[in-house]
């Protein structure tokens, strides 16, 4: 890579975007909606931010373990079988399933977990909806000698047993949640509960671009090496970015992947989960469908009944099933400057088996959703046009759902 | 001069502690909810304040999210608390109710309707959770524009700076929250807790409640020393829960809860304890 030494977080020229503010508002969304309790330590873990990621002492740590235990840069692989099969533009996959643990969560958690041990904290606690963020914490916990509690909601734990052990066998304490729908956002909720109990010597690990300031920002720095890359890359085969696509849950993987470009001319499309299909009840697609409103320190797109109450979502993919999204997306729906698309479960799992047997990448149900968006885009997209798809995960994690639904026990 | 500030003067002149008691509003169900707001009023509560139910009240304990699921189980909404409070005003035209709830029901329905009919129905003030005074500016002046006042919490770790300012958004009183942690927590230091009131009350010229883990009268005695109210929720919501089915038992146990809790703050108070 030509530019592998650029190690500045802040290293691109937005100047036309510039968001967030200085008190994490993306236009109308994001902000600080807490109860008392948390705001001096976000003050505290905003001002921290601040001054560490202008400080080389920190890039530099950072960007060791990025390269040495991350196994960053990930390649950009040329999909040649999907491309032809398709007959349409050119796909690339930017392999963030061949990070450690398996998907691109650890980019952040790494990042968050020195930053915990810069500030002193010596316990990490951390949400989960399909295991990979809990998975990604444990690890980097384990690899800091931080102790360690992962919330998973009781639904997830089923789901996803195998995730569940290895968070296990990696030194953390998991722990189930019981209220609510059971899902990632009750887990949420309970993680902030025990932040607001633990705040003294605990750093809240959060594995998505949500939640309050100055999150959305870290997150999406964390991630944005994604999309740095992948400039670099190109760039090495002087190929230019007609389009971006990546699946958008809370959105993490598909602001590291976009953020970089934003001020540039490529397309992007993040990828909602349709569920059962975005006109049934059955989704989780907020962007696609949802109100402005409140959850979870951040305001955003939600979904939610007439009376303002959180409703249940639904998705094939645990790490999808989320009913609010992060702010920035938000921001860049109204924008207009990316367009948020959706794949239902059945066309996710078509891509699912698609790309498994044309490129032998078999990639986690989340990403599934991107691929299933993108194979439909590269037919209507010119050949010798290039997609760059997000493959943010890999899907050895969804072999016991998938089988299931197949009617085959493993 | 508004019901909250009328509440705490005429305490103050009988050297009396404000007792505030929280519910949830609608749980187990709206008429339940009546004949316990009229129960606490009967066992000595000064001030109401009423629990917006919320899907994810994620700065609640495990007692109150239960009671906001059975609320919510009943569909309970907006509409519906300013029914029960309306209600509740055809007797009760002195005590003061506080909505206390979450910030997403009261955008979803929109600031202007929520204020209008919330005060028409007879409410004093409203405490949105996860609103802090940064984010608060559009909301206080809608709810000023209709005569609601604005409560705010202050936690143990907010700097002095900091409650200065929060006391410029606030009206009717300021509540401290009196532990690091979330409602019904059972870890609540007297001593720490005596000596933060002291602080804030410097600082500030609202009458001041402490709540969150107050579960007995000789903690309530204890802390009414500091603070001009105190606030009794989680103790309350646990009866609720374990008494659900026996709408009799409910009120009785509440009276049992609340009546020498009372007692106890204004025998502290009448044997000229107070400095």
């Amino acid at each position: 890579m030509k530019n592998s030494q650029n190690k500045n977080l802040n290293d691109f020229n937005l100047s036309s975007y510039g968001y967030p503010d200085k008190n994490g508002h993306y236009g109308i969304f994001g902000g600080t909606f807490v109860a008392e309790t948390l705001i001096e330590p976000l003050t505290d873990l905003r001002k921290t931010y601040h001054l560490l990621k202008k400080d080389p002492e920190f890039l530099k740590e950072l960007y060791d373990e990025y390269e040495n235990y991350v196994g960053r840069p990930t390649p950009l692989y040329f999909a040649e079988r999907l491309t032809k099969k398709i007959n349409g533009a050119n796909i690339f996959l930017k392999r963030e399933d061949l990070c450690h643990t398996g998907a691109h969560k650890i980019n952040n958690t790494i990042g968050q977990a020195i930053l915990a041990k810069k500030m002193g904290k010596t316990r990490i606690i951390a949400e989960t909806g399909a295991g990979q963020h809990g998975v990604a914490s444990a690890t980097v916990a384990a690899r800091l000698g931080m102790e360690c509690v992962v919330f998973m909601g009781e639904q997830d734990i089923y789901r996803q047993s195998q995730n569940v052990y290895r968070m296990k066998l990696l030194g953390a304490e998991v722990v189930p949640v019981t209220s609510g729908s059971k899902t990632l956002k009750d887990a949420l909720n309970e993680a902030l509960r025990d932040w607001v109990t633990n705040v003294d010597n605990t750093f809240y690990i959060i594995g998505t671009v949500a939640g309050p300031s100055p999150y959305p920002e870290l997150v999406r720095d964390f991630q944005a090496i994604i999309g740095r890359e992948v400039i670099d890359q190109m760039n090495d085969i002087d190929k230019k970015v007609d389009a971006l696509v990546a699946c958008v849950g809370g959105g993490s993987n598909a602001i590291g992947l976009f953020y970089p470009f934003i001020d540039g001319e490529s397309k992007m499309y993040g990828v909602e989960a349709a569920g059962d299909g975005l006109e049934t009840e059955k989704h989780s697609a907020p962007l696609n469908k949802g109100k402005v409103g409140v959850l979870h320190g951040n305001r955003t797109y939600l979904l939610e009944d007439e009376n303002g109450q959180i409703i249940e979502t639904h998705s094939i993919s645990a790490g999808l099933d989320y009913p609010g999204v992060g702010p920035e997306h938000a921001l860049l729906k109204d924008l207009g400057r990316v367009q948020y698309k959706s794949a239902t479960d059945e066309e996710a799992l078509e891509a699912f088996h698609e790309i498994s047997k044309v490129e032998g990448i078999i990639p986690a149900l989340e990403t599934s959703h991107a691929v299933a968006y993108a194979i439909k885009l590269a037919k209507l997209m010119k050949k010798g046009e290039n997609i760059v798809i997000n493959l943010s995960g890999r899907g050895d994690k969804d072999l016991n759902t998938v089988a299931k639904i197949e009617g085959i026990e493993i | 001069m508004s019901r909250i500030s009328k509440k705490f003067e005429n305490l103050r002149s009988e050297s009396k502690t404000v007792l505030i008691s929280y519910i949830t509003a609608g749980d187990p169900s709206i008429s339940d909810s009546l004949s316990i707001m009229n129960t606490l009023v009967d066992s000595g509560t000064d001030i109401i304040e009423l629990g917006v139910p919320f899907s994810d009240p994620m700065a609640d304990g495990p007692t109150i999210q239960k009671a906001c699921e059975r609320a919510l189980k009943n569909n309970v909404s907006c509409s519906d608390i300013f029914n029960l409070v309306k209600n509740f005003r055809i007797k009760d035209d002195k005590t003061p109710v506080v909505l206390m709830g979450y910030l997403n029901p009261i955008e979803r329905m929109g600031y202007d309707l929520f204020a209008k009919s919330a005060s028409k129905a007879g409410v004093d003030a409203v405490l949105v959770v996860d609103l802090p005074h940064e984010e608060a500016e559009e909301v206080v002046a809608v709810f000023k524009s209709y005569n609601l006042e604005s409560i705010f919490l202050v936690a143990p770790n907010t700097k002095v700076d900091r409650i200065k300012k929060i006391s410029k958004y606030a009206s009717g009183f300021l509540y401290y929250v009196s532990l690091k942690g979330v409602t019904g927590a059972a870890s609540l230091d007297i001593e720490k807790t005596s000596k933060q009131l002291k602080i804030i009350k410097k600082e500030i010229n609202l009458p001041l409640a402490v709540g969150f883990g107050i579960k007995d009268a000789d903690t309530a005695k204890t802390l009414s020393k500091d603070a001009d109210g105190i606030v009794i929720g989680s103790a309350i919501v646990n009866i609720i829960e374990r008494e659900q089915n026996n709408k009799i038992k409910v009120n009785n146990d509440i009276i049992n809860l609340m009546r020498p809790i009372r007692l106890k703050l204004d025998d502290e108070l009448t044997a000229g304890n107070r400095s």
